[in-house]
């Protein structure tokens, strides 16, 4: 379980607040407006961007000051997921092993993985042959080879077209379910957050709320939720 | 923000930001504590500061203008060989200079093709030695750099400002009123500072095409107060002049400059409507292949004296040759130690070690030469060193222009995937191995080469240090010419220039080897 107590994060007249716990297998939307700190919450999350006050909590073990390679978390960001100049095998074996010296059996999981994602036979190709929806497949096979208990999206399928962003939110809830880690998920649109998400956070006006269930929050939203949504 | 979190040790940057500081900072101090102020300035000093001033003045002025009509004329028109040519003005980076005066002699000297078909035609000869020859080389070796920096000033033009010219109506003279003259005000100043600093400290071509009292620049006078009076205390004085004067010259030339690359998308010719009479056609034309034979006949005279003698080079030269090779492979190496460490510590937020690197930039390297041994002068044998002391100024000279290649895509490779190099854990030596030289590898290869050949071909501080027994292979060869020995010398030229060039090359070729994505 992870728990954010009293956060504050501030960036030059940027200020945002959190204080709630995510529940082991839970799967949580982050929504709001643009540049009200979705981003910035989960940078702070796994690593990027330090507390300016608060406590960050993994079951009992603080894990503020922890690198980010050192927390339970594995990450997508809005882009760059992969090293261009990596093969995709080596793209996921980065999930295993830092310096990429990996045993006959890390391999083998490397290339189960790929099969896993629909990317059986691609290992030896690098990013940019790839597709973009192909692309994110290789990142969540790495993400599924880190086997770490909570998932961070920073948005990594934007750039994808609806279908095929709806195509990469059913795999990570396929994914999800075999590893039962949980995830955190920004989102621009709601119908994503209903899609995959069963609680939500809303980030506006400086304060990350608990999680809600998304279907109350979005047939309610608050006032500044609904100026959003429109 | 991230830079804290990101697990990329910045501590070797300083180490090596610090190095390069100790070695011109240290350097210079020693020269100065050494520095007779009390005998006052002779007037042969004076001479020797008058002369350099006026002599890279009248370089950058001559370079600029000459430039302009040049770089004008590839702007406007596409020809077969545009891209070949526009990569030949990179070329005299990398040319070693006692090379391309050993051309320009050929072609200006007073046995040159020039002096020759004067004298047939009955008229009085030119003479090359003096000012007129340090400028004629210094332009040689500017044109083309001022070429390209104004040439980018005319590609920086939007193509969709042309494109609105032209539906206005507009005739050449409205267009260079309202578009080329503004750019040309903002370019042209930072190219003839820039030149103007390059040119103060010039070395090797005062020592082979002036000399005597009326064409010697400070650089010169420092090597000859320090090889021919060994008086380290006027040597130290006139270091001291040398620093003010290219330091400040060099700090002017940074703040016109910007922040210009090597001009990436040069060879991109922007669609014009204007000056398509045959008139300007014509004289575009002229100016284009006026400026091409300028720089390549003079090399090409080299090649044709050379290319015979080649094959039957004392063995002083080869001896030479293979002291080069490894002063260029072990300043390679240093400059890499130096520079890649300064790169990633400036491109993981600390900005300002960048600026130590640039030291080199101000800092001449007789000066450096000249700081050195008086360090040295009690300890040991300073002729002993004169390898390494030539591998480490030839470094730290080369280092502004390799940090300047490697800066850009570290900064790349350290702000697009750091933050996911740190949620992987790829940290550390993983890190320099998996991701840093990968990503950088296309810079690293031309900044050695640059480095390799810049000092392959350098003549300079090792003028000031090695025994008449040993050479490096630019220094071999000045003593050949001053022996008269021309054929060993143009193959001696002839064998410079292939190693420069092919250093470049395979280090350049190494870098892009197998450039993906």
């Amino acid at each position: 379980m992870l728990k954010l107590e009293a956060i504050t994060l501030m960036q030059d007249w940027f200020e945002l607040t959190a204080d709630f716990e995510i529940k082991d297998g839970a799967r949580v939307a982050v929504i709001g407006p643009s540049g009200a700190g979705k981003s910035t919450l989960l940078a702070a999350l796994a690593g990027f961007l330090p507390l300016t006050s608060g406590k960050l909590m993994w079951n009992d073990t603080e894990i503020s000051m922890a690198a980010p390679d050192a927390r339970p978390i594995a990450m997508l960001f809005q882009d760059n997921n992969l090293f261009p100049h990596l093969s995709i095998s080596q793209n996921v074996g980065l999930g295993l092993r830092s310096n990429l010296r990996l045993s006959s059996d890390e391999k083998q999981r490397v290339a189960t993985a790929l099969d896993r994602v629909g990317l059986g036979g691609f290992g030896s190709r690098k990013p940019a042959q790839l597709s973009g929806g192909q692309q994110s497949r290789a990142a969540l096979a790495r993400v599924m080879v880190q086997n770490r208990p909570l998932v961070l999206l920073d948005e990594p399928f934007a750039a994808l077209g609806p279908a095929l962003k709806a195509e990469m939110l059913d795999l990570v809830g396929e994914l999800l379910q075999e590893t039962g880690a949980s995830l955190m998920m920004v989102s621009h649109d709601p119908q994503d957050a209903l899609h995959v998400a069963d609680q939500t956070v809303l980030v506006a006006d400086g304060c990350a709320s608990a999680p809600m269930p998304t279907v109350e929050l979005l047939r309610n939203p608050p006032p500044s939720l609904k100026a959003y949504l429109g | 923000m991230a830079g804290r979190t990101l697990a990329i040790r910045q501590w070797p940057g300083a180490v090596a930001a610090a190095v390069v500081a100790v070695i011109v900072l240290g350097t210079l101090a020693a020269v100065a504590l050494r520095a007779e102020a009390g005998r006052g300035i002779s007037a042969a000093d004076w001479a020797a500061f008058r002369f350099t001033i006026s002599q890279a003045s009248l370089s950058a002025l001559i370079s600029v203008c000459l430039a302009i009509p040049v770089a004008r004329a590839l702007a406007r028109r596409r020809f077969w060989g545009r891209r070949v040519l526009i990569t030949l003005l990179g070329a005299p980076f990398i040319l070693p200079v006692i090379v391309a005066v050993m051309g320009l002699l050929s072609l200006f000297g007073r046995s040159g093709v020039l002096n020759v078909f004067l004298r047939w035609l009955g008229l009085p000869e030119v003479q090359i030695y003096g000012l007129h020859g340090v400028v004629l080389a210094h332009v040689f070796f500017n044109l083309p750099l001022a070429t390209r920096l104004i040439l980018q000033g005319w590609q920086d033009i939007p193509a969709e400002r042309f494109r609105l010219a032209a539906q206005l109506g507009f005739a050449p003279r409205d267009i260079w009123r309202v578009l080329e003259w503004p750019m040309l005000k903002r370019v042209v100043p930072g190219a003839a500072a820039v030149i103007f600093a390059i040119c103060l400290s010039s070395f090797a071509v005062a020592l082979t095409l002036g000399g005597g009292p009326r064409a010697t620049t400070v650089e010169l006078a420092i090597y000859q107060a320090f090889r021919f009076d060994f008086d380290l205390g006027r040597a130290a004085l006139l270091s001291c002049f040398q620093i003010v004067l290219v330091g400040s010259a060099a700090l002017v030339a940074l703040a016109f400059s910007g922040r210009d690359s090597f001009g990436a998308g040069l060879d991109r010719a922007v669609q014009r409507w204007d000056g398509a009479r045959p008139l300007m056609r014509g004289l575009d034309a002229a100016w284009i292949f006026c400026a091409t034979v300028f720089l390549v006949v003079p090399i090409g005279l080299v090649l044709i004296d050379g290319l015979p003698a080649v094959f039957d080079l004392p063995a002083s030269v080869w001896r030479a040759a293979g002291v080069s090779l490894c002063v260029a492979i072990g300043s390679t190496v240093l400059m890499l130690c130096l520079a890649l460490p300064i790169a990633v510590a400036a491109a993981s937020g600390r900005g300002w070690l960048e600026a130590v690197g640039l030291l080199g930039i101000a800092a001449s390297p007789l000066v450096i030469g000249t700081g050195l041994f008086i360090v040295v002068f009690p300890i040991i044998d300073p002729f002993l060193l004169a390898f390494p002391v030539t591998a480490v100024v030839n470094a730290i000279m080369a280092l502004p222009f390799a940090l300047r290649v490697l800066v850009p895509p570290v900064r790349d490779a350290v702000q697009g995937y750091g933050r996911l190099s740190a949620s992987l854990g790829v940290t550390g030596w993983s890190w320099v191995r998996l991701v840093l030289i990968p990503r950088s590898r296309a810079g690293l290869g031309f900044a050695c080469g640059l480095t390799a050949a810049m000092s392959m071909g350098d003549l300079g501080v090792v003028a000031l240090f090695a025994d008449p027994q040993s050479a490096t292979l630019p220094l071999q060869m000045y003593r050949l010419m001053g022996a008269y020995k021309m054929e060993a010398a143009a193959g001696a030229a002839v064998l410079l220039l292939c190693l420069s060039f092919g250093l470049f090359w395979v280090f350049d070729k190494g870098g892009r080897g197998r450039v993906e994505a």
